[in-house]
């Protein structure tokens, strides 16, 4: 099948890559450009471990396809850090020992940013909203939803967006 | 048309590692020149915390920093035989091979310390923090980083150790059954408080408390970890979880997260443990294992709190509505329990 | 959480450095950066992509698979069959001596599950795989198949593996299940004042990590191959492909370590000898990845118990005989389950001391998806049942459900069933812990037991037992039979296995003088007599013969079969 061209900004870069029509954001992102932080757990759009934010909106990107994010702009976890500078977030899941295996951690990462940016100070009741399509076996959610509680808490107002 | 509310409890010990024995594992620990450590594993972290547990283990034993340890694992052509991460056995089984090391490394370490500082090796002591010194003369003293560049420069010697833990394989009898199994075992009890409503057969769990008997906690935020995830996955299999939800019958298969059921954010319970420890006589520090046993009395805990609330024994699991309500007309209505205790 | 310091004070040193801080996990940054290496995190140049074919029956004789249109179709490498692999059948418990070889890594002349992996396609992309599977043209003669654990043990039930004809696995080349004898139960039930008897269903269960099975293998450098996997045991993986693909194990470089989530469903090494294989035919780097379907219904699940539990109970409340009868539903193939049966062997009768316990626990094939370990392998679903049936005991004698546990539990020095000293025992701590918590009200004689009093002495001695030779395989016949003999109380006939001993702390080295060394706590003296002693073993059965002088030695080892169809270990 013949390969498309593909451009999109990803995580501040720009990035190209060939893509078979039909491939999904998912496989162009860890095998056409080796950005391994967006997870494959189920392919059906069932687990969220895979989700990444296209254009500041949460999206699986195992149910998008890639060549429909030309032009767009990609956040994964990969890039959720500032430099050296971990994320409040990142902070937090590690202060609250959300994650165990850490598979689904980039998903909740991702899913609890696009939470944040938009609901900065959300109720416990919002970050299960938020976090409801993403699948952890391990920790039982609740350390998961004490570090996004707790994330919010303390991110100053300037590093909200 | 009502909720009822029932309380249950269940008791349960867990053996730790394979019980047949057989089940050996090995360490390699070494030192940089200036003293930071490697220790080699080919053992698993699937999440329940593997590398942080020897790193401990090796830092406490070795009597440095726990920073001045990194633990590798798992490449088979580094790390030396291991029999895997299952049956509970990687903080006991591994935790004492990574002592076995440790202390040979220590030794190493102590000897090159002594010819530095010109005393006998016995007569020193390591203050966890990168030092040694001598026994109740912190002034006579060397640091970590010194003794190893010492060794490794000047007198030729390696901070290095092997460590293997093996508890042989043991024959079980065929006409009774007798055997040397595990030699250690952990403990728990468990209280569930559910409601049930009798017209849905819907089970919610209202909170969970317990007593867990882990040997040496190693790291009580990663037991705790393990506690409460593992009291989740109870929740989801006493409740929730079945690919075949008629079995024997084996249709109905679960394709995926949307057809096979388990508990969500929004459905937790709160939960309260309480850690004893009786440390394991020959574990590492004394310590078990908490890994698999968490979910095991959460599972009879609901299904007693089940019946407690409507009089309905549901001894096939999942405990499904369906299951309930059936239960609950086989019956002629709920049938409420003797209530017991406080709120939890 | 929190903790009981004061329970098992003297027990411990509390003065550790760094064990038993909540110190940060060291893997913890390379979770929250999306930087952990999963088995599937790893760039390769070239790589390939392997499906398999699965049966779509139950269990069908293999007529005849024609794979001819999937060869030409775009991006096929290659098709691997049964022929290909060069080892085509195992065990994975042969690595130690233990059950006989019976699993095909690709099914040959016939399929024994729904989902049994037939031909391997490994192409250019995954979708090129996928859409090649489709073109694969198996042909079947469906077979009888049988579900139900009790139903295959019935004679003329179909026979799901030919490996082992009566459809159970079998122990000591003698048994078609695993027995324990502890005391006469059938005379504790003769004494008991409340009988309580049920069955128990354990669903099957996923393991559902969040990451699939999978791996990748790739052709290195010095002839070799390395092979990225997610495997619980990473040289029991190696092992078991070393041994099916015919490889030195030397030839093999595993890297895992870092895994999404396992619970016991990584161990069966389900991708990476057909990944590795198709690195050998290939020359190139092929990826072999469960799809999340896959992985629900063809993943080895946890296997489904089926257990009956007889108690006899005496008027105070004290269990005096308990019988268990299990079936853990194999699937297909063996897997692990024959090591659950004897694990859930050890573990029986819970952690209760009973004088009179009996079990026969049955590892059954049926033409369902092989099982599997999960999280409290062999323990989990009796775990369900025994406290169940504890709380219809305690109901049955009028008993609180906390006091019932307190009464029968175990205690240091008490004998198990399976012969052996119970030590370190806190079962009653926890309890009273998680009573006083609930606030739910126990008497206080209750609160005053201890794990560490009252056990032992009468309660430590092992009761003449009857045994029988009842389900010799192939003789169905048996399985109702009588006793053949009773064994003298205080019969031992399997040797103590030595004290572990340690590498590194035995040698001639100047002994590191610092290393916090964990000392079991001994009472200085006997401790004084407890105010209330728990009931002593009640009413074993009278000693058919007075105790061998040296009870420790096996007084016989006559009928002791070493465990050897499984260590092959020969009777002697
Ligand atoms: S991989 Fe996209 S939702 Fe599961
Ligand atoms: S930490 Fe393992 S799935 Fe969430």
């Amino acid at each position: 099948m013949a390969k498309v061209p593909v451009q999109f900004r990803l995580n501040g870069s720009d990035r190209a890559a060939f893509a078979d029509p039909a491939d999904n954001l998912l496989t162009v992102l860890r095998r056409g450009l080796n950005d391994f932080g967006p997870k494959y757990g189920c392919g059906q759009g069932t687990c969220g471990t895979c989700s990444v934010l296209i254009d500041g909106e949460l999206r699986l990107s195992c149910l998008t396809l890639a060549a429909a994010c030309e032009g767009a702009s990609i956040e994964t976890v990969s890039g959720m850090a500032d430099g050296p500078n971990l994320h409040p977030l990142q902070n937090a899941f590690m202060e609250h020992f959300a994650a165990q295996c850490g598979f689904c951690t980039p998903g909740m990462l991702t899913a609890a940013k696009a939470l944040l940016d938009r609901n900065p100070n959300p109720s416990r009741e919002e970050v299960i909203d938020a976090i409801a399509g993403n699948i952890c076996r391990c920790t039982g959610y609740e350390p998961i939803i004490q570090a996004i509680l707790s994330a919010a808490r303390g991110m100053p107002a300037q590093r909200r967006s | 048309m009502a909720r009822f509310r029932g309380r249950g409890m269940a008791s349960v010990n867990y053996p730790i590692g394979m019980n047949l024995g057989g089940d050996p594992s090995q360490a390699l620990i070494h030192s940089n020149p200036d003293g930071k450590f490697t220790v080699a594993l080919s053992a698993i972290d699937l999440g329940q915390g593997m590398k942080q547990v020897t790193r401990q283990v090796a830092a406490e034993t070795l009597g440095v920093p726990v920073e001045d340890v990194y633990v590798d694992t798992a490449d088979s052509d580094t790390g030396p035989h291991d029999m895997g991460s299952f049956a509970s056995r990687g903080t006991h089984r591994m935790g004492n091979a990574v002592i076995a090391a440790a202390r040979e490394a220590r030794g190493v370490l102590m000897e090159a310390a002594a010819e530095e500082l010109e005393v006998n090796a016995a007569d020193l002591v390591t203050d966890g923090k990168g030092n040694i010194h001598v026994k109740g003369a912190p002034s006579r003293s060397i640091t970590v980083r010194a003794t190893a560049q010492a060794a490794q420069f000047k007198q030729g010697k390696t901070i290095a150790g092997r460590g293997i833990f093996l508890i042989p394989l043991s024959s079980v009898d065929a006409e009774t059954g007798e055997m040397n199994p595990n030699t250690a075992f952990a403990h728990a009890c468990l209280v569930a408080d559910v409601e049930v409503d009798d017209e849905t057969g819907d089970v919610s769990v209202l909170g969970m408390s317990s007593a867990y008997e882990l040997g040496r906690v190693i790291n009580p935020k990663m037991v705790e970890q393990q506690l409460v995830g593992g009291a989740w996955m109870g929740i989801s299999h006493a409740l929730y979880e079945t690919p075949e939800p008629y079995y024997p019958n084996p249709d109905h298969g679960p394709r995926d997260f949307n057809e096979y059921l388990m508990p969500g954010p929004g459905d937790l319970a709160p939960y309260s443990i309480t850690i004893l420890e009786r440390p394991a006589p020959d574990g590492p520090f004394g310590g078990k294992g908490p890994g698999e046993m968490c979910a095991n009395p959460v599972l009879p805990a609901i299904a007693n709190a089940v019946y407690n609330a409507v009089g309905v024994r549901v001894n096939d699991l999942p405990i499904t509505p369906e299951k309930i309500l059936r239960g609950i007309k086989a019956n002629g209505g709920a049938k409420p329990q003797h209530r017991r205790g406080g709120a939890l | 959480m929190e903790f009981r310091k004061d329970l098992f004070q003297n027990e411990r040193d509390d003065n550790l450095n760094v064990v038993g801080k909540g110190v940060q996990r060291q893997d913890m940054p390379g979770h929250v950066t999306g930087r952990s290496p999963f088995f599937d995190d790893h760039a390769f140049e070239g790589l390939l992509h392997l499906k398999v074919v699965r049966s779509p029956h139950h269990h069908a004789r293999i007529r005849r698979i024609d794979t001819s249109a999937a060869e030409r179709a775009p991006g096929v490498k290659r098709i691997l069959r049964g022929a290909d692999v060069p080892v085509n059948k195992n065990t994975l418990l042969s690595l130690i001596n233990f059950g006989k070889d019976d699993e095909p890594t690709l099914a040959v002349d016939k399929v024994r599950y729904k989902g049994e992996p037939i031909v391997a396609i490994i192409a250019e992309s995954e979708a090129q795989a996928l859409a090649a599977r489709a073109l694969v043209r198996v042909e079947y003669d469906p077979l009888p198949t049988v579900f139900d654990v009790e139903e295959a043990l019935k004679p003329g039930a179909p026979l799901v593996n030919d490996t082992y004809p009566g459809n159970t696995f079998e122990y000591h080349e003698k048994y078609d299940h695993q027995k324990l004898r502890f005391g006469d139960v059938e005379r504790g039930f003769s004494m008991a004042e409340f009988i309580v008897e049920d069955r128990y269903q354990m669903s099957p269960i996923e393991h559902a990590p969040t990451e699939t099975n999978g791996s990748i293998a790739a052709p290195e450098q010095n002839d070799r191959f390395v092979v990225h996997s997610c495997a619980q045991g990473l040289f029991f993986s190696l092992g078991t492909a070393a041994k099916i693909v015919n490889l030195d194990s030397n030839r093999l470089h595993f890297i895992g370590g870092t895994v999404g989530g396992g619970f016991g469903g990584k161990v069966d090494s389900l991708t990476e000898p057909l990944s590795i294989l198709g690195a050998m035919m290939t020359g190139r780097p092929v990826r072999y990845v469960l799809d999340r379907e896959e992985e629900m219904l063809y993943g080895s699940p946890r296997g489904a118990e089926r257990i009956y539990i007889k108690d006899g109970i005496a008027r105070d409340g004290r269990i005096l005989a308990r019988h268990i009868r299990s079936y853990f539903d194999a699937g297909a193939y063996t897997r692990l389950s024959s090591y659950a049966a004897i694990k859930c062997t050890a573990h029986l009768p819970g952690p209760y001391t009973i004088p009179n316990v009996a079990s026969d626990i049955y590892v059954v094939y049926t033409n369902r998806c092989p099982s599997t370990a999960m999280r409290g392998f062999g323990i989990t679903a009796v775990d369900f049942a025994l406290e169940v049936h504890m709380d219809k005991g305690a109901e049955a004698c009028g008993m609180d459900p906390m006091e019932f546990r307190i009464l029968n539990a175990y205690r240091d020095g008490d004998m198990k069933a399976h012969r052996r000293v119970a030590k370190n025992t806190a079962l009653i701590e926890c309890v009273q812990v998680a009573a006083e918590k609930a606030r739910w009200p126990i008497s206080e004689e209750a609160k005053r037991q201890s794990s560490l009093t009252g056990g032992g002495g009468a309660r430590a001695e092992i009761p003449a037992t009857p045994i029988d030779e009842n389900g010799r395989f192939g003789r169905p016949d048996t399985r109702n039979g009588r006793s053949t003999q009773t064994l003298p109380a205080g019969t031992m006939r399997i040797p103590m296995t030595k004290q572990p001993i340690m590498e590194g702390s035995t040698d001639n080295r100047a002994k590191p003088p610092a290393v916090p060394q964990y000392e079991p706590y001994r009472p200085a003296s006997a401790p004084p007599p407890p105010a209330y002693q728990p009931p002593p073993a009640p009413a074993p059965a009278p000693a058919a013969a007075p105790p061998p002088a040296a009870p420790a030695a096996p007084a016989s080892q006559h009928g002791a079969h070493r465990f050897s169809s499984i260590f092959g270990t020969r009777r002697r």
